[in-house]
C-alpha cells in the first residue's frame, strides 16, 4: 500500500493534510517546520513550490512565496528539502506547484529527481485534467500519484474523469476563490463532498479556508480530511517576523488543530 | 453571420485553433480547477454570439456610431519625405478613447451582458484598455473594477482619473513588479472568487482559450480596415504590415487580414527597454523561453527557475513579459518577424511622427513608429509600409515630459 493510501485509513483520530512552503521563510528553518508538521501529527504535509506568480494564492501563500523566492527557493531547492526531510519521516509528501517551473527543468527530470528525493504525489495548480495527459504519463512512470482538484464549478462529467484519473485522494475546494482563510467553512463543501462520493472510492481532503480546530472536526464528519494551509503559513510568517521559534510554533499549531480544543 | 460591404467589420471564424485551444504548440487552457467551467462556458457563449447576427449587428453599430469607425487611414507624406518610401498609418488613435482597445473592450463587455454577467473585471497597463473598458461599462450599464499595478498608476495617473470618472473602480495593485503582469494575476484572483457574477474582460490576444482567439476577432476589424483601404488609396497590398506588441492585440488586429496574403511582410515590434538584459526589457523573442503564464503556453522572459523575470519598458502597455500565443506561432512558422526598438529610440519616433505630422503617438505605439523611421534609409524604392498606430500619445505627455526634462538637466550637469 503506498504512503498516500496509508494516510488515509480509519483510525478514529481526525485526518489533517497540511500545506506550507518550501523553503519559507529559509532553508534551514523550513526544514525544521516539516519535521515539526510530522511531529505535530500532519497525516499529509503539502510542499508548495515558490513561484513569482502564484494566481490561485491568496495574500498569505503570495507572501510566503515570496519569502521563500528572496531567500533563494527555487523548484530544485524545495525537491532537495523533502529529500533532506525524507530520511527522517515517513509522512506522505505531496508536491504543489504552478507548472511553470516544472516545464522549465522539465517534466521527466522533475519526475525522477521527485521520486528519488521520496516525494508521494503531485498537484500542479494550473493543470486542468485536459492538459494533463503528459504529466500523468510522466508521473505514473515515475510512480507518483496525481492529485486534481475538485472545485464547486467542477462538472458532473469532469468529476468522473477526475475521480478515474486521480490516485491517492482528491482534493475538495471548499468555495470559490483563492487560498486563504476564512472564519467558517463554506456551506458548499458538504453538498461538494457528497457530489464526489458519489462517483468514488479515493479519499476526499477538503481545503481552502480552515482554520481552527472546530472547523477540522466539523470537516472530517463528511470527507476524509481536512487540510490547512494558509493558518500554518500564517503562524510561519509571524513568528519569524516576532523572531520566534517557528518550529515550536508549528508544532503547537498543528497539535491544537487536531485536538478537542 | 453578418456582414457589410461597405465597412468591414470583425472577421469571425477565419482561422480557429484546435478544439483545445491550441495554435500549433501554444496556447491551451491552464487555469486552476475553479475557472474551467466558467471558460467552458465563455468559450460557448462567445462561439454562439459571433454566429448571431443580432450580437455582431450591435457590436458593428457601435463600432460606426459610437467608436466612429472606420478610423482613417492616412498616408505620411512629410515623414517620408525625400524617401521613394510610402508610408500609410492606420489611425486607431482617432478611436474613441484613444486607442485601439475600445474594438475589444465592446465586444467583450457586450459579450459579458449577454451572458448576464452584472460586474466586469479588467487588468490594465498602459491604461487603455482599462479606459476602454470602464467605457463600454457606462454605456452598458454594467459594474467595472480595474485591476492596475501600483508603477503603472503612478506613469499613467491621468488615465486612472479617466476610469475613475467613467465609474469604474480602479484597484491597484502592490504585489510582484507592481505592473500588468501583477495586475492580471489580480484580475484572475478576482474572476476565481466571483465567478458566478462576474466577466474577466482581458484586454489582449493572450490568456487561456478562447481569449486570444476572441481578442483578436474583435481587434481584425483593424486590419480588415486598413486592407481595403490601403487597396483603394495604394491600389495594391502593403509589402510591410507593422505594430508594436506587448500581449499582442493590435499586432494581431492588423497582421490578421494579411496572414495569407504571403507578399505581406509582418513585423512585430517589441519593447526593448534599456538594455537587453534580464529584467531590463520586454522582447520576448530576445531570449524568452517557450512556458505557461496566466493560462496560456507561449514565449515567456524567465529565471533558470522557471520564476517570471521582471520587465522594463519605458511604455507600460509593452511591459510584459510573455506574448500572446498567436504570435508565437506566427513566428514559429517564419509568418511573422519581430524585433526590438528600445526605449530612446521609441522616445525619437515619437518625437519625429509629432514633427514631421502632427500626430503625437502612444508610447507603445511610438515603438512601431520607430522601428518604420530607422528601417527608411533601408527600405527598397517603392516599399509601401502600412503601419498599425495603436494609441495617442496624450497620456503619455507628462512621462515624456519628464524624462526630457531629467536629460536637460544630466546635459547641463556635465557640460
Amino acid at each position: 500500500m503506498s504512503r498516500l493510501a496509508h494516510a488515509f485509513e480509519p483510525t478514529g483520530a481526525p485526518k489533517l493534510v497540511t500545506y506550507v512552503t518550501g523553503g519559507d521563510p529559509d532553508r534551514q528553518r523550513s526544514r525544521e517546520v516539516l519535521l515539526a508538521l510530522a511531529r505535530g501529527g500532519a497525516d499529509v504535509i503539502e510542499v508548495g513550490v515558490p513561484f513569482s506568480d502564484p494566481i490561485a494564492d491568496g495574500p498569505v501563500n503570495q507572501r510566503a512565496s515570496e519569502r521563500a523566492l528572496a531567500a533563494g527557493g527555487t523548484l530544485a531547492t524545495t525537491l532537495d528539502l523533502i529529500e533532506d526531510v525524507r530520511r527522517e519521516i515517513e509522512v506522505p509528501i505531496v508536491v504543489f506547484t504552478y507548472v511553470n517551473p516544472v516545464l522549465r527543468l522539465g517534466l521527466e527530470p522533475f519526475v525522477a529527481r521527485a521520486a528519488a528525493a521520496g516525494v508521494d504525489g503531485v498537484l500542479l495548480l494550473d493543470i486542468p485534467i485536459e492538459e494533463s495527459a503528459g504529466v500523468r504519463a510522466a508521473l505514473d512512470a515515475g510512480g507518483l500519484d496525481p492529485i486534481f482538484l475538485i472545485s464547486p464549478t467542477t462538472t458532473e462529467a469532469r468529476l468522473r474523469t477526475a475521480a478515474s484519473l486521480g490516485r491517492g485522494f482528491l482534493y475538495a475546494i471548499s468555495r470559490l476563490g483563492v487560498t486563504g482563510t476564512r472564519t467558517a467553512v463554506a456551506a458548499s463543501a458538504r453538498p461538494l463532498v457528497s457530489r464526489i462520493r458519489e462517483v468514488t472510492s479515493l479519499p476526499v481532503a477538503l481545503g481552502f479556508g480552515i482554520s481552527r480546530p472546530e472547523h477540522v472536526r466539523e470537516v472530517v464528519t463528511y470527507a476524509d480530511a481536512a487540510v490547512v494551509g494558509s493558518a500554518i503559513v500564517q503562524v510561519i510568517a509571524d513568528t519569524a517576523a516576532a523572531g520566534g521559534d517557528v518550529a515550536a510554533a508549528v508544532e503547537a499549531l498543528v497539535r491544537w488543530l487536531k485536538s478537542d480544543a | 453571420m453578418s456582414t457589410r460591404a461597405e465597412s468591414p467589420g470583425p472577421v469571425f471564424g477565419r482561422r480557429d485553433p484546435d478544439a483545445r485551444g491550441y495554435f500549433g504548440e501554444f496556447g491551451g487552457r491552464f487555469v486552476p480547477e475553479t475557472l474551467v467551467a466558467p471558460i467552458e462556458e465563455l468559450t460557448t457563449a462567445y462561439l454562439a454570439a459571433r454566429q448571431d447576427a443580432t450580437f455582431v449587428d450591435e457590436l458593428m453599430g457601435l463600432l460606426r456610431h459610437y467608436v466612429g469607425r472606420p478610423t482613417p487611414l492616412y498616408e505620411a507624406r512629410r515623414a517620408t519625405a525625400g524617401t521613394d518610401v510610402r508610408l500609410f498609418i492606420k489611425r486607431e488613435d482617432l478611436a474613441h478613447t484613444g486607442a485601439h482597445k475600445i474594438n475589444n473592450a465592446l465586444g467583450q463587455v457586450l459579450l459579458a451582458r449577454r451572458m448576464g454577467k452584472r460586474r466586469v473585471v479588467a487588468e490594465t497597463g498602459a491604461g487603455q484598455h482599462g479606459v476602454a473598458t470602464a467605457t463600454a461599462c457606462a454605456l452598458l450599464g454594467v459594474d467595472c473594477v480595474v485591476y492596475m499595478g501600483a508603477d503603472d498608476m503612478v506613469r499613467q495617473a491621468l488615465n486612472v482619473f479617466r476610469m475613475r470618472q467613467l465609474g469604474a473602480t480602479v484597484q491597484s495593485v502592490d504585489a510582484g513588479t507592481r505592473t500588468l503582469k501583477d495586475a492580471i494575476n489580480e484580475a484572475m484572483r478576482d474572476w476565481v472568487a466571483n465567478v458566478d457574477t462576474t466577466y474577466y474582460s482581458l484586454g489582449s490576444a493572450l490568456g487561456p482559450h478562447p481569449y486570444p482567439l476572441m481578442v483578436r476577432e474583435f481587434q481584425s476589424v483593424i486590419g480588415q480596415e486598413a486592407r481595403a483601404d490601403i487597396l483603394v488609396q495604394a491600389g495594391r497590398l502593403p509589402d510591410v504590415a507593422v505594430a508594436c506588441v506587448g500581449g499582442g492585440s493590435n499586432a494581431m488586429g492588423l497582421f490578421d487580414a494579411f496572414v495569407d496574403d504571403r507578399s505581406v511582410r509582418l513585423v512585430g515590434v517589441e519593447a526593448g527597454g534599456r538594455a537587453i538584459e534580464p529584467g531590463q526589457h520586454a522582447a520576448r523573442f530576445a531570449g524568452g523561453q517557450p512556458g505557461v503564464l496566466h493560462g496560456t503556453r507561449s514565449l515567456l522572459l524567465q529565471d533558470p527557475n522557471g520564476n517570471i523575470l521582471p520587465t522594463h519598458s519605458v511604455s507600460a502597455g509593452l511591459d510584459y513579459p510573455s506574448i500572446g500565443p498567436e504570435h508565437a506561432w506566427l513566428a514559429s512558422l517564419g509568418r511573422a518577424e519581430y524585433c526590438w526598438i528600445d526605449d530612446d529610440a521609441a522616445l525619437e519616433g515619437f518625437g519625429w511622427l509629432a514633427r514631421t505630422e502632427g500626430i503625437l503617438p502612444a508610447l507603445e505605439s511610438s515603438h512601431a513608429v520607430a522601428w518604420v523611421q530607422r528601417q527608411l534609409p533601408t527600405l527598397t524604392p517603392g516599399t509601401l509600409v502600412l503601419l498599425n498606430l495603436s494609441g495617442r500619445g496624450d497620456k503619455d505627455v507628462e512621462t515624456v515630459r519628464t524624462i526630457l526634462e531629467q536629460r536637460e538637466t544630466t546635459a547641463g550637469g556635465q557640460s
